[in-house]
């Protein structure tokens, strides 16, 4: 683990070079995520059912699909979060379970009970809790660390504040701030941008792209093609089954989106023009 | 009253109360934060039956055995609600009112059919309690608080309540941040490797001991009263995680000697001639106190609330 840290640490500093080669290893080269054969049923119905992706090394991910289409269940298979009926994970070329470390979760806001006692500080510590392990306590580091993710989502003026008390987007930012208190090298990020404002969509959109440019990978479920088109890096379209996955710009074509949402998603033909055409969920 | 009737009655009986109060109210508050208080009412009920057998079948009141007949029976409960929700596709909340509502009954009709044998276990004790019998015969004065002899005479429904306390409250101490991430976000904890679902099955297992360790002393409405009512409380009137814990803790000891103090020392001091169930005055005192909270809690009270946003 020792050897994984300096390497991490040296990449985001982007000066691989000069790490000692003994120290680089040897899944330096291993694809942030790899999924085969991924299937995940309910009570029996298929979620999700055999998909194989294997995420680009540098690029933002967006998962596209409609309602039902199993974007959620992709992500929280991926984190071992439900019983998956087939196939395997694996995270930078090894199992997950030797992994946990290097990944980070944004939930759906919805998940939790946001009545909970605890300030949005404590919340964002709650991103630490994975390294200072089940008898650890959060200690000055920590909280210095947290604060600082608080800042780079511009909530550091409500540190004290119970959760509650927060509007919807300023809770969206302190998940996403704690899943940078994870320091993983890739993110999961599970409709982000669900009903936010436009200063917490922006705010969103800075922290995606600055994790792109330190190397680390973010898989992101997000509805409205507009962004993705401008934001995104590659696709993965999904409705049960993989559609396509590959570059933005080969993705969003009408024919795919067709595929993907089904007829009834799209009224009559699809314009020539579709990706552009902003297609947010019913919800 | 005497040094030496104060400690041979009152003292052992009050202080039982108040660790049964602080061991439920301590556990309480994981079942309040994560909305799950029907979990502690359900466990405490469905117990019944599986203590009664083993009493029935070991033919002694120890903890042991009927700590391994509770825990049998809240295992078949598990099973049982799990099957009733899927079966009948009703939500969980349904299934278990259905399946500790049963085995209660169940548990009382094994009661009443053994106390016909003349078992020496009786229905008015697992509901109500019997704190009058929690007696320490050894102090003849003060000096018995410091003496090993007369110590080791401490009924022994004080002592395992005393060390339960003491193991679960280490146990949360130790545990304190997980606890805490898999109430609030069970699902960032079990992705992060934290195991989420050996917590939860740590915290049932607590639960159903201090159930099987409060029933004897102080009965299942107490029970059922001490997991919901001071961490309820706790949670109208404070926002901080750690305050929360404290004050349901002091809360829930403040409960239990008051009322133990009301129910029958106390007018018999002022020299009235009655006196009531301990259990169930401490019971009323919590509900009585949580009543208070919801009207007068400081930012979540109704009155608070009312003040303002003016309808």
């Amino acid at each position: 683990m020792v050897i994984w840290h300096s390497h991490a640490a040296a990449w985001v500093q982007g000066a691989t070079a000069l790490t000692p080669p003994h120290t680089v290893p040897v899944t330096a080269l291993a694809p942030p995520l790899a999924v085969r054969g991924l299937s995940v049923a309910y009570h029996q119905k298929p979620v999700l059912w055999s998909v194989d992706f294997t995420a680009p090394a540098r690029g933002l991910v967006a998962v596209v699909g409609p309602n039902g289409a199993g974007k959620s269940t992709f992500i929280k298979a991926c984190l071992g979060l439900v019983p998956l009926l087939s196939g395997e994970v694996t995270v930078f070329g090894a199992p997950l379970s030797r992994r946990r470390r290097e990944v980070g979760y944004v939930p759906q806001r919805g998940s939790v009970d946001w009545d909970f006692p605890v300030s949005a500080l404590e919340v964002v510590a709650m991103g630490r809790y994975g390294r200072i392990g089940l008898l650890g306590r959060i200690g000055r580091a920590d909280r210095d660390a947290a604060l600082a993710c608080l800042d780079k989502v511009g909530m550091a003026d409500y540190a004290g504040r119970q959760i509650g008390q927060l509007s919807g987007g300023q809770q969206q930012r302190v998940f996403l701030a704690r899943a940078l208190a994870q320091e993983a090298r890739l993110y999961f990020m599970d409709e982000p941008f669900a009903g936010v404002d436009a200063a917490t969509e922006q705010a969103i959109l800075d922290v995606l792209q600055d994790l792109d440019r330190q190397g680390r990978s973010v898989i992101c479920v997000h509805h409205d093609l507009q962004t993705v088109a401008q934001r995104f890096q590659h696709v993965l379209l999904l409705n049960v089954e993989k559609i396509a996955d590959g570059p933005v710009s080969d993705m969003l074509t009408p024919s795919l989106l067709r595929r993907t949402y089904g007829g009834a998603a799209l009224d009559g033909p699809v314009p020539a023009d579709a990706a552009l055409v902003p297609l947010r969920s019913a919800e | 009253m005497t040094a030496a009737t104060f400690l041979q009655l009152d003292f052992p009986a009050g202080l039982t109360a108040v660790l049964a109060c602080s061991l439920c109210a301590m556990l309480g508050n994981f079942l309040v934060l994560r909305r799950q208080t029907l979990v502690g009412d359900a466990i405490s009920h469905a117990v019944l039956p599986g203590i009664v057998l083993a009493f029935l079948l070991s033919g002694t009141r120890a903890t042991g055995p009927m700590l391994l007949g509770a825990m049998a029976a809240g295992g078949i409960a598990a099973i049982l609600i799990e099957t009733v929700r899927r079966l009948g596709r009703i939500e969980a909340g349904a299934s278990m009112g259905v399946v500790f509502t049963l085995m209660f009954a169940l548990g009382v009709v094994l009661l009443e059919q053994g106390a016909a044998r003349g078992v020496d276990l009786d229905a008015d004790c697992v509901l109500y309690g019997q704190l009058e019998d929690v007696l320490w015969l050894a102090p003849a004065g003060w000096s018995a608080l410091l003496d090993p002899a007369a110590l080791a005479d401490l009924p022994r429904e004080l002592l395992t309540l005393a060390a339960l306390n003491l193991g679960i409250g280490l146990l949360i101490a130790a545990f304190w941040s997980p606890l805490k991430l898999t109430c609030f976000d069970p699902a960032l904890a079990t992705a992060m490797g934290l195991p989420a679902g050996v917590i939860q099955y740590g915290l049932v297992l607590a639960l159903a001991l201090a159930a099987v360790a409060s029933f004897e002393a102080v009965g299942s409405i107490l029970v059922v009263a001490m997991l919901a009512c001071p961490a309820a409380t706790a949670r109208l009137l404070t926002d901080r995680y750690d305050r929360q814990f404290w004050l349901s803790l002091g809360l829930g000891a403040g409960c239990g000697a008051l009322g133990y103090a009301l129910a029958g020392p106390l007018p018999l001091l002022l020299g009235l001639g009655w006196s009531l169930n301990a259990a169930g005055m401490i019971a009323s005192l919590s509900g009585l106190m949580l009543g208070l909270a919801v009207l007068l809690a400081p930012r979540y009270g109704m009155l608070a609330r009312r003040r303002g946003h003016p309808a």
